[in-house]
């Protein structure tokens, strides 16, 4: 029982250790030559931030070591950067138009996903697609989104245009 | 070759910059301000960070922008949500022309 209980822990600190270290290679590169003392120090700190700060990371981090949650992973980057750009264009559309063309609201959304992270993934994505940005998340699953361009009250029609276009890929990420 | 592909990029990162801070001026209210700077800003300096990763190659330089592209493009919508859902909570309206307000309507 007691090690079911502190077996999680372990691979949450894993995770956290994996994650600090992977920055920290990032930042220190070039690797050739090799430089021990900075792969040590960093190693070391890696290790401290893991161990105090393991409890607030992920809740599943196993979840991290199935490739094909990495192909969807690199999906959504691709999606993401497409909706980002489109964004971009219908707010310097909008900004450049003499008329200021907006019709501005807050619409509430429903979304089906579960897990924290994909909720924040999700919020975060509305933000940089077009036209969208979250206000709030409720514990019931509902966001509330500021639409810069309402077409639409209704939860389940807003729902459709505003959550679909990333809901699909997150759900095979994070769950 | 790779120099100038870096600088045209950086170019078209500083005109994505240029027009978030013209919504900042042109549009109403303060959420629809969040809106075009947020988008605007992250591209554009994305795209500013991208084309130092292209001019200067994969080398001390291009890692450390690309680790800023990572950082910017998460904590950038991060900030804005809590921008507005704080100006949300301390009762700053929306434009007159807004259609609708289910957050205030549900609070």
């Amino acid at each position: 029982m007691e090690e079911a209980a502190s077996k999680p822990k372990i691979s949450k600190i894993v995770f956290v250790f994996t994650v600090t270290l992977a920055v920290w290679l990032l930042f220190t590169w070039p690797f050739a030559p090799v430089n021990w003392a900075m792969i040590i120090a960093g190693s070391l700190v890696s290790l401290v931030s893991g161990i105090v700060l393991g409890g607030l990371a992920t809740l599943h981090p196993v979840k991290g070591l199935n490739p094909v949650r990495y192909f969807w992973g690199g999906c959504y980057v691709f999606a993401l950067a497409w909706w980002v750009m489109v964004a971009n264009l219908d707010v310097a559309f909008r900004v450049l138009h003499p008329d200021v063309p907006i019709n501005p609201g807050i619409v509430k959304v429903k979304t089906e996903l579960k897990s924290e992270s994909a909720k924040t993934a999700l919020a975060n994505s509305i933000t940089l697609t077009p036209g969208t940005m979250t206000v709030d998340i409720s514990d019931e699953g509902y966001l509330y989104v500021h639409w810069i361009n309402v077409s639409s009250t209704e939860v389940e029609e807003a729902t459709r245009e505003v959550v679909g276009r990333f809901e699909w890929l997150l759900r095979r990420i994070f769950e | 070759m790779s120099e100038i592909a870096g600088y045209a990029i950086i170019i078209i990162g500083a005109l994505f910059n240029l027009f978030g801070c013209i919504g900042l001026i042109r549009l109403p209210d303060v959420y629809n301000r969040l809106q075009g700077s947020t988008k605007c800003v992250t591209l554009g300096t994305c795209s500013i960070l991208l084309g130092v990763l292209i001019g200067s190659g994969v080398g001390p330089t291009g890692m450390k922008a690309l680790a800023a592209i990572v950082f910017i493009a998460i904590t950038a919508p991060t900030a804005a949500h809590a921008l507005s859902r704080g100006a949300h909570k301390s009762g700053i309206p929306l434009w007159e022309g807004s259609v609708v307000d289910k957050y205030e309507e549900e609070k």
